[in-house]
């Protein structure tokens, strides 16, 4: 039965239902509702767990880690500087080949200093080895907050779901959560296969010396490329239980004789498909990709998907500063031999909406350019903030 | 799904925007507007714009009711509807902006301020003081929502009733009784002078 949920709420209840043993977290706007909701379900004892208030990002995050290799199945939040914060620690859990689960309610970093939404602070980690899935809606948040758990289980990977601050975190909207029995039913109990015990003892954690340490890097590379198989295979699987999927690796829509493409993540893409639809309808030939898993980056699923296409336009709301977009990089190396041009656009950075009227102006004016590669900016729409600018009388 | 019966029609949808400052319940009476809706049958959805946080600041929040499903998240700039919490607020911010021609105003005072646009339809109310008997304190944001149900049609009483009773239900017993006498007050007040669809 479909309620009308924050999305916060129904990240948390999806938590509940995944049944943790250890939820640990430092509050951050806009995380908070997600971490207060689980501390409520702890103390009403409808999530039996140990809910830890830790002292900082960088503590939360040390804590799961240490849960994990006791053997439970662990979760924490957070956003923005907060996961800047746990920066260490994740290269650290995902070195370790750690099974964990983490929502990034997904803000601008300062300075200058933010709450709003943008993808700058996930992007930011995106060489820390762990899997990054980005939502479009509050349904897909805890649907995918499910898979992630069964991802990270089955690979010995963390998993980063992505969901954006406020945009879904704060917003109420309709979503169907799964019965107990059915997630437990999708989810078995958790077994770590290296979880430390007196009675065994060994390290986790050693030094690698010269001579190994490159072969481990590779090794997670691998690890995480493979996995790309099971984030498809499972949301194929959900989608048989619960007759919904997230999207798999990458997800089309009105790609069928499109020649102009609109690739982006998170909710934005909610109003890319009614621009879509608002454009079919005129008689233009125009689609649109949602990147659900950033990493590992689907670059041979993309290059299926876009061949033929004549014109691509990546929308992102991240930079890489003194650099530009990042997914546009990416998908330009991914398509070198396709040879389409990829036009990047940065915008929405730190809660700037990204309207159905600039995303129609990005379809119809963001041509290819002479020289290639030319960063853009989403033209300002500041609205809501100019004030004065009309009048009430 | 009650709303979508009739295939003649378009499907109807509506775009609210609420005005307030921190601590008046702008952010709960969006989400109380929202969760009417989807009690009769709409897709809705509900959403704050936060400016900084703190009590008295102007806060912002945004409803949409469709009989389609509803894709956006962006913000609502073409209103069919605003509520307006304090009055004052018109003095300082543009309250009205975006607002549909034939849109409507829900605003807490006695009257409409002289020098504010005839080009709409103004609801005006004493929702302070109608608020303040029910619950002690001068918060309008359900009896301006029984105000607004009953100017526009858009949810049941009935359903904004049901929002109260389980939204408010962590508040105990007290909160959720007076809240549900504030919203009837605020429906009683508009219901005999507006032809109510």
């Amino acid at each position: 039965m479909k309620r009308l949920l924050e999305g916060s709420q129904a990240v948390a209840e999806a938590v509940r239902l995944c049944r943790p043993q250890v939820v640990a977290a430092y509050p951050i706007t806009p995380q908070t509702h997600i971490i207060e909701r689980l501390a409520q379900h702890v103390a009403d004892g409808e999530l039996k767990a140990e809910f830890i208030n830790a002292e900082s990002e960088f503590g939360a995050a040390s804590i799961v880690l240490g849960a994990v290799v006791g053997g439970a199945r662990a979760f924490t939040a957070t956003a923005s500087q907060g996961l800047l914060l746990m920066t260490e620690v994740l290269y650290n859990i995902a070195g370790l080949r750690l099974p964990l689960v983490m929502v990034c309610a997904n803000r601008a970093v300062g300075a200058p200093i933010n709450i709003f939404s943008d993808h700058q602070d996930s992007m930011s980690v995106r060489d820390a080895g762990w899997i990054q899935l980005y939502v479009e809606s509050n349904q897909e948040a805890a649907d995918t907050l499910i898979q992630a758990y069964r991802i990270a289980e089955a690979c010995e990977l963390p998993v980063m779901v992505c969901m954006d601050g406020f945009l879904l975190t704060h917003t109420f909207e309709p979503v169907d959560l799964p019965a107990q029995v059915a997630v437990d039913n999708f989810l078995p109990p958790f077994h770590f296969s290296r979880t430390l015990d007196p009675a065994r003892p060994m390290t986790l954690g050693g030094a690698s010396e010269v001579d190994n340490y490159q072969e481990y890097r590779v090794a997670q590379h691998e690890a995480l490329e493979n996995a790309s198989a099971l984030i498809e295979a499972f949301d194929a699987e959900f989608g048989e239980q619960f007759a919904r999927t997230c999207g798999g690796l990458v997800q089309g829509y009105c790609l069928d004789g499109a020649q102009t493409v609109l690739l982006g993540m998170g909710s934005l893409m909610g109003a890319v498909r009614d621009v879509v639809d608002k454009l079919r309808a005129r008689g233009e030939a125009v689609g649109a990709l949602r990147l659900r898993c950033f990493r590992p980056f689907p670059a041979s699923a993309l290059v299926r998907l876009l061949s033929g296409v004549q014109r691509i336009i990546v929308l992102e709301k991240a930079i890489s500063i003194g650099a530009g977009g990042i997914v546009a990089a990416e998908l330009r190396a991914a398509l070198q031999q396709a040879g389409t041009p990829v036009e990047g656009v940065v915008g929405g950075l730190g809660g700037r909406d990204l309207t159905p009227d600039v995303i129609e102006k990005i379809f119809q004016e963001v041509t290819p350019d002479e020289g290639g590669n030319t960063l853009r900016f989403a033209s300002t729409h500041v609205s809501p903030d100019s004030k004065k600018e009309v009048d009430n009388g | 799904m009650t709303n979508k019966n009739n295939a003649a029609a378009p499907p109807r949808s509506y775009e609210i925007r609420f005005h307030g400052r921190g601590g008046q319940g702008t952010v709960s009476a969006a989400a109380l507007m929202a969760l009417a809706a989807f009690e009769d049958g709409f897709e809705s959805q509900a959403f704050p714009k936060f400016g900084s946080e703190r009590r008295g600041a102007p806060v912002e929040a945004y409803v949409r009711i469709s009989q389609l499903l509803i894709r956006s998240h962006n913000q609502v700039y073409m209103p069919d509807a605003v509520v307006i919490q304090d009055a004052g607020l018109l003095r300082s911010e543009p309250l009205l902006r975006g607002l549909k021609a034939d849109g409507l105003v829900v605003l807490n005072a006695a009257e409409k301020p002289a020098d504010m646009s005839d080009n709409f339809r103004w609801i005006c109310l004493p929702a302070s003081q109608i608020g303040e008997r029910h619950l002690g304190r001068p918060l309008s944001n359900t009896v301006l929502l029984g105000a607004l149900a009953a100017g526009t049609g858009w949810v049941t009483l009935a359903a904004l009733e049901r929002a109260i009773t389980d939204h408010l239900a962590s508040k105990g017993e007290a909160v959720v009784v007076a809240n549900i006498e504030a919203v009837r007050e605020g429906y009683g007040f508009i219901a005999p002078k507006e032809d109510v669809a």
